[in-house]
């Protein structure tokens, strides 16, 4: 089933031509280099607010360097460096004023991965606003961790074994705590590094509608390798490729009517 | 499906409610003050670390820098400059003593009585009528001569020439006596007294005297040890390495030895010198203090290292090497011998000298095998006594002399150097062997 | 003189039978190699195998036993008044014989009779070397001619030849079961022989040590005591000293080197920590007595505290920098052994760096730290030349870490420096003590090491 008879199977209530969002990050001339090697060529692209952006691209081709550039998680990598300028808010997100601890507090992640904390299911979401001062006390702490589980939609599973290992829990479930977990610390962006590739099918639906909820109140940039997922879960889509950014729309547009060859090619299934 | 995702999503909650809402919390300067409180935190954590590694390498320093201090000055010795008349009738009955009197009693005209004289014999070493008898069986012609002759001197009078005597406290304190002092200082300024680079200290055995003692003995007895250790724990070693890597089924058997051989190599060292007190003396009546015996009760005691390493450096070769030999048709011990043997032997090398170098600087088991006694003698063979470099160590550092406190420091010194010998080579080994499938 | 001439013959009896074998393999299908079983170096093997195996295993029996059965033999000749004492004259009486033989003087006039047995028993050893010669190399020969006579083009040398060397490698991998069985067994047996003198309960939980024995054997009121409490309590407490310096310091060490030092850094300073790992321990007790213990004693008289000049607490912290480096490696293992994925996860929600550590890391490495710190304790309790040279004799019941106190592994060295009869009680509850101490390290190893291994698991 090719994309485009998916997109138009599966219409959206939403896919309105898009009215002119505030941008919530925005990326200009965005270069990263491990060591020698350049990873990203000079990358400029908007984060508008309370959508999905989806990042595809072949392997190799930058967009999870790019996505963790967003939240600064490359500064953790040795011999990584960082050239352009990102803006939160208008923030210069690698300037002075901005704390790479209060910024990924404002930008959380979700990894590819699950990768609870060998602690209880409650200790892995309260870990957030315990480092962060967030709740002031028991009871406020407790509505943190039980309202997070139920934006992640894992209240209703977990809820009698709130003490047992995170690890206890399913691949999918695993994630959502993740997610439970990102969201602990009230973001204003989410980042998600391929979420459902460790998953099976009904795990990934999960995840997908939860995106899509997670919208309302978040900006979420999803990065996939699967291009069913990324024409289900967002409204924009950017195309990587070799470091480039390739072309960036509406994901309707992307995948019913490329600008670039090369995204024609990908999303055909020509290569990648 | 999606309905059970629909019921879920009614039930979705609004985002958490803070009175000032935490997306502002970020931005607020509560959050601000608690930022700065946790990157004062990381700092401490992480200036903890760094002391703790300074630590670390201060107790390094200080401990190679103050053994270095005390025992540098080892590496000298103390020699007086005496004329000697060698009388053929002194010489005839082996009395060299006289000689050396004589000629020291001549450089101190002004003293005549007994004591005095007392003194000044206490100058010489007790070994230096060997030394003198030495010379004269090198050099016949010397008798009937006067001839000029640097003999050692005592202990004391290395020392104070050493400066390690503090010439300002009275004499009750400083342990050494005025007239002595005196003597010495006499000697001294007349050009008598001088230092030369120690031979003594590689070449003699041990003595009750610290000028004369000498760790050529324990250094022969450490070689002999080791080499017994050598022959039995590697062929050994890598044997039951190769056969526990490559052939071993893996059943309970094979893990109950494997468990063993773990726990082997954590058992307190002195434990095997207990195991050799009873089975190697007591059992078998091998005899005490015999390089034999300490080599044995080494190679028990290295064989778990060295099975260890040997695992690791046969695992470290890729299966594919074992397909390829097996493939063409080389049976399986045919393929170990000459194709996985050959690849994982330097890494099998590297663990081997980091097992000899343990067993050269081991001490308690052998003192359970007697290897403690005093020998003066040079041990010759393998069922010799004998004693070794770290327990000739444990021994001199026993005696109350300040300059066998010397000596102890400077015997370190050359066992340290001697450790840092082998793992030069074993990380020579490894550069040059170093492999990466 | 004769083992060396034997074994020189074996060896070149071997030789020749590689040769042999080989060259007859090759010969009996006329230089048509391909129609053997094996190739002809095999066959050379088999002859080679036969030739010395055996005269070897010989050898090795007839070494063991011809010292006993010489001295049988000789004490079987001398008169009943030399031979009728207890067992500890008789010991004395076969080392006399002994040195005599070896020309050692015991310094006495030896009766006549023993000098006797001596000249004998130098004669017995010698015939034998000399018939232990005569035998194995006729034995070597015997087995090259028959192994020759086997070799044929369907003899099938090479798995013949495998078998033998399976059979040497199974061998030598059961070297570590018999060590292990060998501990076990003498310390076992002395130790028993230790308990029908001294009941375990003194012993474990007797108060009072002083293993002087009475000299002579009707002062029974002056027998030792062997109350081993106080050096139980001495080398927990020294053990707790090296701890307090060796785990934080060891940890936050591996912390810093493996979390936040530059790899520049690391290259360098991992080394230099592994250094003092390979310090040998007689050097470690030589620094303590002569550097730590005078210093702790002047830092405790400069704050007033009355030090002794033995004090645990210079040999605890000596040992503590001898263990940092091993809880430092060990912890390193199992630091990096937690996935970079959590600590992503950690840092993703804004956590820094040491609360990643703290808060994620550590937890998630926390069995692998505490079997590190086991093992450490282990390594702790069995170290001996740090506290034989620094913490002294005195077997004192205290808890002040300040005070000359004696551990365990002290004591059993000082029981059996020097010459020591082995019957006597004193010599026995070395045995004792060894046993305590094997048995306790070997339990803290068992679960460290398999606590080790589970958690490996975990993250592989």
């Amino acid at each position: 089933m090719s994309i485009r008879s998916q997109l138009k199977l599966r219409p959206r209530a939403d896919q309105r031509p898009a009215a002119p969002v505030a941008a919530k990050m925005v990326a200009r001339g965005v270069r990263v280099s491990y060591g020698a090697k350049p990873a990203l060529k000079g990358i400029d692209l908007d984060i508008q607010e309370n959508r999905v952006l989806a990042l595809i691209g072949p392997s190799g081709c930058g967009k999870s360097t790019f996505l963790r550039c967003l939240n600064r998680m490359n500064d953790t990598i040795e011999g990584c460096r960082v050239e352009g300028r990102i803006t939160l808010d208008g923030e210069d997100v690698y300037g002075r004023t901005i704390d790479p601890v209060q910024l990924r507090a404002r930008v959380g992640m979700v990894f590819q991965k699950p990768n609870p904390f060998p602690k209880s299911i409650y200790d892995n979401v309260a870990y957030g606003p315990r480092i962060h001062g967030l709740a002031s006390g028991r009871d406020e702490l407790d509505e943190v961790v039980q309202t997070s589980l139920k934006r992640a939609g894992l209240w209703a599973e977990v809820r009698e074994r709130l003490r047992e290992p995170g690890t206890s829990l399913s691949g999918g479930q695993q994630q959502r705590l993740c997610i439970a977990r990102a969201i602990a610390v009230s973001p204003e962006v989410i980042l998600m590094d391929e979420p459902c590739s460790a998953l099976d099918p009904i795990a990934t639906a999960h995840i997908e509608e939860l995106i899509d909820e997670l919208r309302a109140n978040y900006t979420i940039v999803i990065v996939t390798h699967n291009m069913q997922q990324a024409a289900r879960v967002s409204q924009r889509t950017a195309f990587f490729h070799l470091g480039e950014m390739v072309e960036c729309d509406d994901t309707e547009e992307i995948f019913t009517n490329p600008r670039d060859e090369r995204t024609q090619g990908y999303i055909t299934g020509r290569y990648g | 499906m999606t309905d059970l995702i629909e019921r879920e999503t009614a039930a979705v909650p609004p985002a958490p409610v803070r009175a000032a809402g935490p997306r502002s919390h970020y931005k607020g300067e509560a959050f601000a003050r608690r930022l700065r409180a946790r990157h004062a935190a990381e700092r401490r954590f992480r200036r903890a670390g760094a002391a703790a590694v300074a630590v670390a390498a201060l107790m390094l320093v200080l401990l190679i820098g103050s053994i270095a201090a005390r025992g540098a000055s080892a590496f000298w010795e103390t020699r007086i400059r005496l004329e000697v008349a060698l009388d053929p009738a002194e010489v005839a009955s082996g009395n060299y003593t006289a000689p050396l009197r004589r000629a020291l009693h001549a450089q101190f005209p002004q003293v005549t009585d007994r004591a005095g004289r007392r003194v000044l014999n206490d100058l010489l070493s007790s070994g230096a009528p060997y030394e003198l008898e030495a010379m004269v069986a090198r050099d016949p012609a010397m008798v009937g001569t006067v001839r000029t002759v640097w003999v050692r001197a005592d202990d004391e009078i290395d020392q104070l020439a050493k400066g390690h005597y503090r010439r300002d406290l009275p004499e009750g304190e400083r342990g050494l006596s005025d007239a002595k002092v005196a003597a010495a200082d006499a000697l001294a300024a007349a050009g008598a007294l001088a230092q030369g680079f120690n031979t003594t200290l590689f070449t003699a055995g041990d003595s009750r005297e610290p000028e004369q003692a000498g760790m050529g003995g324990a250094i022969v007895g450490s070689l002999l040890t080791l080499l017994v250790t050598m022959l039995l724990s590697v062929p050994v070693g890598i044997a039951a390495a190769v056969y526990l890597e490559e052939f071993a089924p893996k059943n309970r058997w094979t893990g109950l030895i494997e468990v063993n051989i773990n726990n082997l190599a954590a058992v307190p060292s002195i434990i095997f010198g207990l195991l050799g007190l009873a089975v190697f003396l007591g059992f078998f009546g091998l005899p005490r203090s015999a390089p034999l015996v300490g080599g044995l009760v080494m190679a028990l005691m290295t064989l778990p290292v060295i099975i260890i390493a040997a695992r690791a450096a046969l695992r470290a070769v890729p299966p594919s090497i074992r397909d390829a030999a097996l493939a063409i048709g080389a049976s399986p011990l045919q393929t170990v011998l000459h194709h996985v043997l050959p690849l994982a032997l330097p890494g099998i090398l590297t663990g081997t000298i980091i097992g000899m170098a343990r067993a050269l600087g081991e001490t308690a088991p052998l003192l359970m095998i007697g290897m403690v006694a005093f020998i003066v003698d040079i041990p010759h063979g393998l069922t010799d006594s004998a004693t070794v470099l770290p327990v000739q160590i444990y021994m001199w550092a026993d005696s109350p002399e300040r300059a066998f406190t010397e000596r102890t420091s400077a015997a370190i010194l050359v066992l340290l150097g001697f450790l840092v010998l082998l793992n030069g080579v074993a990380v020579i080994l490894r550069r040059i062997f170093e492999r990466r499938w | 003189m004769q083992p060396t001439l034997l074994a020189l013959t074996l060896v070149l009896l071997t030789v020749i039978g590689f040769l042999a074998g080989r060259s007859r393999a090759a010969a009996s299908v006329g230089g048509r190699v391909a129609e053997l079983h094996s190739v002809p170096s095999y066959h050379g093997l088999y002859v080679a195998l036969w030739a010395g195996l055996p005269a070897l295993l010989l050898f090795v029996a007839w070494t063991a036993s011809e010292g006993w059965l010489a001295m049988q033999l000789v004490l079987s000749g001398l008169p009943d008044r030399l031979t009728a004492g207890d067992v500890q004259s008789l010991s004395l009486l076969k080392a006399d014989i002994l040195n005599l033989a070896r020309g050692i003087s015991t310094g006495r006039e030896p009766d006549p009779a023993v000098a006797e047995a001596a000249r004998r028993y130098g004669a017995l050893r010698d015939l034998a070397g000399w018939s232990l010669l005569a035998v194995g190399a006729s034995l070597a020969v015997a087995g090259l001619a028959w192994g020759r006579h086997r070799i044929g083009p369907d003899l099938r040398a090479r798995p013949a030849v495998e078998r033998v060397v399976r059979a040497a490698l199974v061998v030598c991998s059961l070297v570590a079961i018999l060590t292990t069985v060998g501990i076990v067994l003498s310390l076992l047996f002395e130790a028993l022989r230790f308990f029908s003198i001294v009941s375990p309960a003194d012993f474990l939980f007797g108060t009072h040590w002083s293993p002087q024995v009475a000299m002579r054997a009707d002062q029974v009121g002056s027998s030792g005591s062997f109350g081993a409490l106080p050096l139980f309590a001495g080398t927990l407490l020294v053990t707790v000293v090296a701890m307090t310096v060796a785990v934080p310091v060891g940890l936050m060490a591996a912390i810093y080197l493996s979390e936040y030092a530059g790899r520049g850094m690391r290259t360098w300073l991992k080394p230099t920590l592994e250094i003092l790992a390979g310090i040998p321990t007689v050097v470690y007790g030589f620094f303590a007595a002569l550097t730590m213990a005078p210093a702790v004693r002047a830092a405790g008289e400069a704050l007033g505290l009355d030090v002794s000049s033995e004090s645990a607490l210079a040999a605890g912290i000596v040992m503590g920098v001898m263990i940092i480096p091993f809880v430092s490696s060990l912890s390193d293992d199992v630091i990096n052994a937690v996935p970079q994925s959590l600590r992503d996860g950690s840092y993703g929600l804004g956590a820094t760096k040491s609360e990643t550590i703290r808060q994620v890391v550590l937890p998630a490495a926390l069995p692998g730290v505490v079997a590190a710190v086991m093992l450490a304790v282990s390594r702790a309790i069995g170290e001996t030349m740090i506290v034989t040279m620094a913490s002294g004799l005195t077997a004192n019941l205290t808890a002040n870490p300040l005070q000359a106190v004696t551990t365990v592994t002290t004591q059993v060295a000082a029981l059996l420096v020097g010459d020591q009869e082995f019957d006597s009680p004193k010599t026995l509850s070395a045995f004792g003590l060894g046993l305590v101490l094997f048995l306790v390290t070997l339990c803290l190893n068992v679960v460290a090491l398999r606590v080790v291994r589970t958690y490996r698991e975990r993250y592989d």
